[in-house]
């Protein structure tokens, strides 16, 4: 507030900048309800414009319109409204929508929520500003994503092969190892053009120490230079939260496609955000959907989850790794099951696998990767890539069976090519799945797959033809008997 | 009339204050940018717009704009290979104007004006048209003739003519002078409200199957052409799998896509392959009998609600031509949701799950507008609708799947378990069903064989007594059951794996002829029919295990090529060979 402000009793005043614009400060609120305040008495306000609360105090809210109504708006405040009164206020509209500033020195640093800085190491000096809510990608202007992102553990790069501009959650229970499986795939991710990525660290109400953690696995495998993080941790309002991967995203864009680079997005946790949501919907007095969330739930997620992609004409990608706790967990529950419908796959992780000691605890027969059919194969990873996790998905998938019937009559009972199966089962989740923190190459990881498969018999095998397991199975069987 | 200005906004939903003069579904336009809105609501005091796009930067004070019209599509040559959001407005024109990303206020043409057709007029000075008549043909594409016909509402005495030649979309091609004497001048292309059915001579019955190729579908559960079809399933049971699937293979003429709240790459993904797939039947592009609609999920809620009714609109107006369609609508949870939520934003009361109470006879209206019939023309024409399901946590007791149930007469259940065993197509078949079995069975046994309907039966009736023998089995293992009923389970698992089974990726397997389809029914049955008689003559089945047969069979999808049916009579001499040597 560099020029004076002169301020008289409820009236709106007029206030001109350098450039003449006029800018209209409001003084008072009619009224206070959780994070919405409204404001009666001004006229023509945008929709989602943002909005700027001058505390008598000196300090600074900022806040978004939700509703408009004739003279009377309902702003949403994102710092929470505690400290405000209907009289300590002074209001401006920006008349713009929530910009935020970027410039390739962004990479290394740390931000709010909001997506301003918080590292004590001053401004961004801004090259683009940009609208963090977006806009819908152009279907027309997609690339269909076709490269596959090597991540070095094996039941996602055999199984649920993770593809450059996908959107791939990682549906957990609290407790369970999901933070150490993001962090395993950001330090082993690669591609095979050599690219280099850069992250897009989001944390919506996560704990002070998972963000450290973070943090810590960021400068221990020395990439905090190309990494950016945005904070919005459990004790931060829970409104900001609502900004904080529209911001992030932004980031990711701005440097995707104005910087050419591949970014790697990971939000945790969406399940905070979608609880940010149900409050912020429920204060504003709309008519709940599903376990009291708001029914624009699905549109909302997949305003956040469809920035994944890569453009024609752009070198550079966005690929997200969302990470969210099932409640219960229950994968019915509305955040996975509607984030399910608009992410391309899932990898779920499993609470008795994790319980049993298995690293990653990934449960193999929910998880799936909807992009890898077009980037697995020949000329992309091995032409054995595809029938090998048909068939090891379709015969685990057996064991499940086999399992549930020696449950019932005693593994002793089992017919001897249910105990085959049995023992197939028990190698394939603690070699092939419970890998440990290893860095397993692709070859590495087929090879072992085939060596699993060499213990069952080959007529067993209905998902490869003669050929492949010619080429596979047998020079595996040889290496077993031998 | 006083000029009508925003009062209120809320997400996707903008009103005006007083009296305004406007109508009920009428398109207006609205604010600085031009936003395109519908009235869905009038009362004394207030007007209600649903706006087609993103509301943010709307302020109150702004005008709204009648039109005087209802939400139109244009109709005209143009459409095919084309690719609409979901207010048909062409995405490749928006990308032109616009990069990459869709900002608000587009206002491109639905149809591009610039491009010459080559017409050729069929009427003449003098004649009479009746409503619907074909006056005039040009080649659409290298595959489909475009037929401009004379609006449903028009008749009358041909006055004027233009000479065959080039001609774009808006000019004058013929005139007629109606009952009344007044003058009117058709183009090739004409407008349609989107929300109302186009009108035809008759309904007929549907007697013809969609050929699909897929053999769960058209030997276990066909739909009729002129049918309509529910795919509901969980996420990632390959719903889009399936539907793709069909827009590639089916055998109607020309395929409506509609991907509604869906994800961006796989509108993507299938203008890409359509681009890429050749059309067996015509030899040319599948793109050129193909128009895709894409509201994905994260573009504008109302124009997502628009986008089915957009969609079967274009399906209604090329079997109008007397061309059969088939529109694919993926998925019509998100419909359903886009109504829930404007009727959220209305503050209606909310019925069922908080969807409206209106969303039966919103599913009913757009179900109904599937059907086989007698065009204006004269022609006979069809639009089948298959519409997936989303069901919320996969409970197929949720609102849409139910309501869906009831005014579609085929529904392919997908199965999580099945899709987690990557069997695919995950068309359950103890749960979906099809009530045009019946109306087909005539068409199956004079165009593909006689005793077609009698193995489907029989091939029901295996995969019926596993389902109950399989009860059996989880509890005590399959050691125990007696000799026959072992090779009902063996036989029911060739069955499953090597005939309900099928792979999109595989270049023979991905599109199966109805021959190929009725023979390896014929040679599991024989092979069934053999091993039960060795069996009755107390042959253990492990002993006819131990031949491979099963195994073999299994494979033929793979091994026997759709062009070389022939080798499949080899079979049964292989079947009869080794069973006899089995038997010794």
């Amino acid at each position: 507030m560099a020029t004076g402000t002169i301020l008289t009793a409820s009236l709106p005043l007029r206030r001109s900048k350098g450039d003449n614009a006029v800018i209209l400060e409001h003084i008072g609120l009619s009224q206070i309800n959780g994070s919405l305040v409204v404001l009666d008495g001004v006229p023509e306000v945008s929709f989602d414009e943002m909005v700027e609360l001058h505390l008598d105090n000196g300090t600074t809210r900022v806040g978004r319109v939700v509703l408009v109504e004739g003279e009377h708006c309902v702003i949403q405040v994102f710092e929470g409204t505690r400290g405000l009164s209907l009289a300590n206020t002074r209001t401006v509209l920006t008349g713009h929508p929530m910009m935020m500033d970027l410039s390739p020195e962004i990479l290394g640093r740390i931000l709010d929520g909001l997506g301003r800085p918080i590292d004590g190491l001053g401004d961004i000096y801004p090259v683009a500003r940009r609208d963090v809510n977006g806009a819908p990608i152009n279907p027309v202007s997609r690339v269909y994503p076709r490269n596959y992102i090597h991540t070095g553990i094996s039941s996602i790069d055999c199984l649920a092969t993770l593809i450059r501009g996908q959107k791939l959650p990682i549906f957990s229970g609290s407790g369970m190892k999901h933070n150490e499986l993001a962090v395993q795939i950001v330090k082993q991710a690669s591609v095979s053009d050599g690219s280099d990525f850069a992250i897009v660290f989001a944390a919506m109400g996560v704990k002070n120490d998972v963000a450290e953690y973070f943090r810590d696995s960021f400068e221990s495998a020395d990439a905090m230079d190309r990494v950016v993080m945005l904070l919005n941790l459990a004790n931060d309002p829970i409104i900001e939260r609502i900004i904080t991967p529209r911001a992030a995203l932004t980031v990711a864009e701005y440097l995707a496609f104005d910087l050419g680079k591949n970014v790697l997005v990971i939000l945790t946790d969406m399940t905070s955000y979608a609880e940010a949501l149900r409050e912020f919907s429920s204060s504003k007095g709309e008519i709940p959907g599903r376990k009291g969330f708001p029914g624009y739930l699905y549109s909302d997620l997949a305003g956040l989850y469809e920035r994944a992609g890569i453009l024609k004409g752009h070198s550079g990608s966005v690929t997200q790794i969302p990470i969210l706790t099932m409640p219960g967990d229950d994968i019915t529950h509305p955040i996975p099951d509607l984030t399910g419908y608009i992410t391309e796959g899932q990898i779920v992780l499993d609470r008795g696998m994790d319980a049993a000691g298995a690293y990653p605890p990934v449960s193999v027969l929910p998880s799936l990767s909807r992009l890898m059919k077009d980037g697995i194969g020949d000329g992309y990873t091995r032409a054995d890539h595809v029938p090998l996790s048909n068939q090891l998905f379709a015969s685990y998938a057996k064991v499940q069976d086999a399992k549930a019937l020696a449950s019932v009559i005693g593994e002793e009972e089992l017919s001897p090519s249910d105990k085959l199966l049995m023992a197939f089962g028990r190698a394939f989740e603690q070699t092939f799945v419970g890998q440990g923190n290893v860095d397993r190459t692709m070859d590495e990881t087929l090879d072992l797959g085939w060596q699993l498969l060499a213990t069952l018999p080959r007529a067993e095998l209905d998902r490869c033809d003669d050929e492949i397991l010619d080429a596979y199975y047998e020079p595996a069987k040889a290496k077993l008997k031998g | 009339m006083a000029e009508n200005k925003i009062y209120s906004i809320n997400g996707p939903v903008v009103t005006v204050k007083g009296r305004t003069g406007l109508a009920m579904m009428e398109m207006v336009y609205v604010g600085e940018n031009r936003l395109v809105g519908e009235v869905i609501r009038l009362d004394d005091d207030a007007t209600t717009i649903q706006v087609y796009e993103e509301t943010g930067g709307l302020s109150v004070g702004q005008t709204v704009e009648s039109t005087g019209g209802p939400m139109c599509v244009t109709l005209g040559p143009g459409i095919l290979r084309n690719i609409y959001d979901g207010i048909q407005r062409p995405l490749p024109a928006i990308e032109a104007d616009m990069g990459s990303f869709i900002q608000r206020g587009a206002h491109q043409a639905a149809l591009d004006a610039t491009a010459k057709w080559q017409v050729h007029l069929l009427a003449k000075p003098g004649d009479t048209l009746a409503p619907g008549a074909v006056f005039a043909t040009c080649p659409e594409t290298p595959a489909i003739t475009h037929k401009a016909m004379v609006p449903p509402t028009l008749s009358g005495k041909v006055t004027w003519v233009a000479q065959d030649g080039e001609y774009t979309v808006t000019e004058p091609i013929l005139k007629l002078a109606d009952a009344a004497g007044a003058e009117h001048t058709l183009t090739l292309c004409q407008k349609w409200p989107i929300r109302t059915p186009r009108p035809v001579q008759k309904r007929m019955a549907a007697t013809r199957p969609l050929i699909t190729g897929q053999r769960v579908i058209d030997t276990m559960f066909p739909l009729a052409k002129g049918g309509a079809a529910a795919i509901p399933g969980g996420f990632g049971t390959g719903k889009t799998m399936t539907q793709h699937q069909l827009a590639k293979w089916c055998d109607a003429d020309i395929i409506i896509y509609v991907g509604c709240g869906e994800r961006g790459n796989e509108m993507t993904q299938a203008l890409q392959e359509f681009s890429e797939l050749t059309d067996p039947r015509t030899g040319k592009s599948l793109m050129d009998r193909t128009v895709l609609i894409a509201n994905t999920s994260n573009m504008p809620v109302a124009a997502r609600e628009a986008s089915i009714y957009t969609g079967i609109t274009l399906a209604e107006y090329y079997r109008d031509m007397g061309y059969h369609t088939a529109m694919m609508a993926d998925s019509t949870s998100r419909w359903a949701e886009a109504l829930r939520e404007i009727s959220g934003r209305l503050e209606e009361m909310p019925a069922d799950e908080g969807y409206p109470a209106y969303l039966p006879s919103r599913l009913a209206e757009f179900y109904e507008r599937a059907g086989y019939v007698q065009a204006l023309c004269g022609a006979e024409g069809s639009v089948s609708v298959i519409g997936a399901v989303s069901p919320p946590g996969n409970d197929f007791s949720e609102p849409v799947t139910q309501n869906t149930k009831r005014f579609t007469r085929c529904f392919w259940a997908l199965d999580k378990s099945l899709a987690y065993a990557r069997h695919y197509p995950a068309i359950n078949w103890n749960d979906s069903y099809s009530e045009y079995l019946g109306e087909l069975g005539d068409w199956y046994y004079d165009h593909v064989g006689q005793d077609f309907m009698a193995c489907r039966e029989r091939i029901a009736g295996l995969l019926l007594q596993e389902s109950s023998l399989m009860q059996i089995v989880k509890l005590i293992g399959s050691d125990v059951l007696p000799d026959d009923q072992k090779l009902v389970i063996e036989t029911a698992r060739v069955i499953r794996v090597g005939f309900l089974q099928q792979n999109a990726f595989h270049p023979e397997d991905t599109f199966v002829p109805m021959a190929k389809q009725l023979k390896m029914m014929e040679v599991i049955l024989y092979l069934y029919d053999q091993c039960a008689a060795l069996v009755a003559k107390q042959v253990p089945v492990s002993k006819l295990l131990k031949t491979g047969l099963f195994d073999k069979i299994v494979k033929i999808k793979y091994d026997v090529p759709n062009d070389k049916l022939e080798m499949l009579d080899g079979y049964r001499d292989d079947i009869d060979r080794q069973l006899a040597a089995a038997a010794q």
